[in-house]
């Protein structure tokens, strides 16, 4: 069979390949298709979701979906409107975001330095592994009812359990980081005579960085998983307590506002996460692609 | 490790009654004695198991918990390259190269190091980035930009193709005519060992079996009998019987077998048989 030239032949040779006509015939084995999925369609990734928002409209719009079972969506870009005028919105937004974000620190925190004590000494392995290992067995939510009588149903108690749901990803991830790092390079840092210090500073944390980025994608959902059970216990500010709220009234317009809210959280702390990772593992990228 | 007081020794390298062994039964290094000059290249050859890199890790302090006893009397400035690299991944190849140093100047002298060993330009690639050869090159400069007074260096060619060997091969020998280390350098290839040392030494059983003075000049062409000799010699040494045309005579059926555990057995059934 023939088909358009699509590129010319750099070389002379192979003159079986040119036909008289000017076209060039393509090797059948070339034209096989891969095995794999084949190429990506460009802006693929936004076609579900466009799909579904067009349903969505469509189905209120015809009176397909119940105004009481889910608001319209020009509904829900109204009621945003007026939360955000009125400031109960960012009010919420900020109260959340502040809850999660000290979460994240402390429990970071936290995280990092039980492991780098265990990644570095067998004593602090003896002491600190077994108790993580206990602690990891036990959801973080199950411990809602002890941390209320400990420290209230104040912010201290929502911070607490988001901290702890957090230590758990990025301790286990960044210890196996540490401990899977190459013993080779601590030969060779000893035979080149590198010091204490700039072994940790050069081989070490860069080596277990991989682990805790990766400890930090999964800490980062489990703190927002927190965020949302501690606000619907006892909240009286927050995103979740205007959902709690809404929910109560029947407003799902207000609810719908609460989960986009939510969601553009998670998205936002992906993408932080990612960017960060981005720019501390230059070399992996190179390495994959 | 210093020298004793009085007794200004001229080696570089001492060691004196080495034992090694990583279990009851026997020893893998007994009693070894060994003398280098400063900026002097000793070779080291021998079978798999005759104790070269626990010899080379001994010299290297890297046999902490390893059960033996001796003297051994190296200088101030040791450094080793591997039969890898050894480059980290996360760091680019001049933070390679200068890893621990400190000064201002180390970059600089990363810089230079690097030039020497035909890697300038590359200083920003990442390890991963480089060839083989170029990685290997590159190590070479780590350990040369600490000025060893001893190097040390293990199968450092095993992993290249014959052809980046035989330029890393010229590349060495210039290094350390400009640079002058004392060199040991573990090898399998005995002609690498000709080609690149002053002297070899073959082990065997844990001990010095021979120890061949090269003369053959800064050219050393394998095609010269004076090559051919002393390649006999040290086969020789290393247990291997060559006839007149240089072909291995009554190849040793062990070795076969440890080569091709498949068609050892079949020999072995025939033999039964």
């Amino acid at each position: 069979m023939t088909v358009p030239t699509l590129a010319k032949h750099t070389g002379s040779g192979e003159p079986d390949l040119a036909t008289s006509d000017g076209t060039t015939r393509v090797d059948e084995r070339v034209r096989l298709r891969r095995l794999g999925p084949g190429d990506g369609i460009p802006g693929g990734i936004l076609l579900g979701p466009a799909l579904l928002l067009a349903f969505w409209a469509i189905g209120s719009a015809t009176g397909f979906i119940d105004e009481r079972t889910l608001s319209a969506p020009w509904t829900v870009v109204e009621t945003a409107r007026d939360l955000w005028a009125d400031g109960r919105l960012q009010d919420g937004l900020v109260t959340s975001a502040t809850r999660v974000a000290l979460g994240l620190g402390l429990g970071i925190a936290v995280g990092l330095v039980l492991a780098l004590v265990a990644g570095l000494s067998r004593t602090g392995e003896a002491v600190i592994d077994g108790p993580v290992q206990v602690k990891r067995s036990i959801p973080s939510l199950a411990l809602i009812p002890l941390l209320i009588l400990w420290f209230g149903i104040g912010e201290e108690m929502k911070v607490y359990t988001i901290a702890l749901g957090v230590l758990v990803p990025i301790y286990i991830h960044t210890h196996n980081g540490l401990r899977t790092i190459d013993s080779r390079y601590a030969e060779l840092a000893e035979t080149i005579g590198v010091g204490r210090v700039a072994f940790v500073r050069q081989v070490v944390i860069p080596g277990a960085m991989p682990g805790f980025l990766l400890g930090l994608r999964f800490a980062v959902t489990s703190a927002l998983l927190a965020l949302v059970v501690v606000e619907q216990i006892n909240a009286t500010s927050g995103i979740g307590y205007m959902i709690t709220l809404a929910s109560s009234y029947g407003q799902t317009d207000v609810i719908i506002v609460g989960l986009v809210v939510y969601a553009i959280l998670g998205l936002v702390a992906d993408g932080v996460v990612r960017l960060i990772g981005r720019k501390v593992l230059t070399w992996r990228r190179t390495l994959e692609s | 490790m210093a020298t004793h007081a009085g007794e200004l020794t001229q080696e570089a390298v001492r060691v004196e009654g080495l034992h090694r062994s990583f279990n009851k039964t026997g020893g893998v290094l007994n009693g070894l004695d060994l003398e280098i000059a400063p900026g002097e290249f000793v070779a080291l050859i021998g079978r798999s198991g005759s104790g070269k890199s626990t010899l080379l890790r001994a010299l290297a302090g890297l046999d902490r918990g390893v059960d033996g006893w001796g003297r051994i009397s190296v200088p101030d400035k040791v450094s080793m390259v591997f039969q890898d690299s050894r480059l980290l991944p996360w760091r680019r190849v001049l933070d390679n190269v200068v890893l621990g140093l400190g000064g201002r100047d180390a970059k600089d002298r990363g810089r230079k190091a690097l030039a020497e060993v035909g890697l300038a330009g590359r200083e920003r690639a990442w390890a991963h980035q480089l060839s083989g050869g170029e990685a290997q090159r590159a190590a070479l400069a780590r350990s040369l930009v600490r000025d060893p007074q001893l190097l040390l260096a293990d199968e450092p060619f095993g992993a290249l193709d014959a052809l980046t060997r035989l330029n890393m091969h010229t590349l060495l020998r210039e290094l350390c005519e400009r640079h002058r280390p004392s060199v040991l350098l573990v090898t399998h290839d005995v002609d690498e060992a000709i080609v690149l040392a002053d002297r070899v030494i073959v082990l065997d059983g844990g001990v010095i079996q021979s120890d061949v003075r090269i003369d053959l000049g800064s050219r050393r062409d394998p095609a010269d009998p004076r090559f051919a000799a002393l390649r006999r010699q040290l086969l020789n040494a290393l247990g291997v019987d060559l006839d007149a045309d240089g072909l291995v005579r009554d190849p040793d059926p062990d070795d076969l077998a440890s080569d091709r555990p498949d068609r050892s057995r079949g020999v072995d059934r025939k033999a039964a048989s």
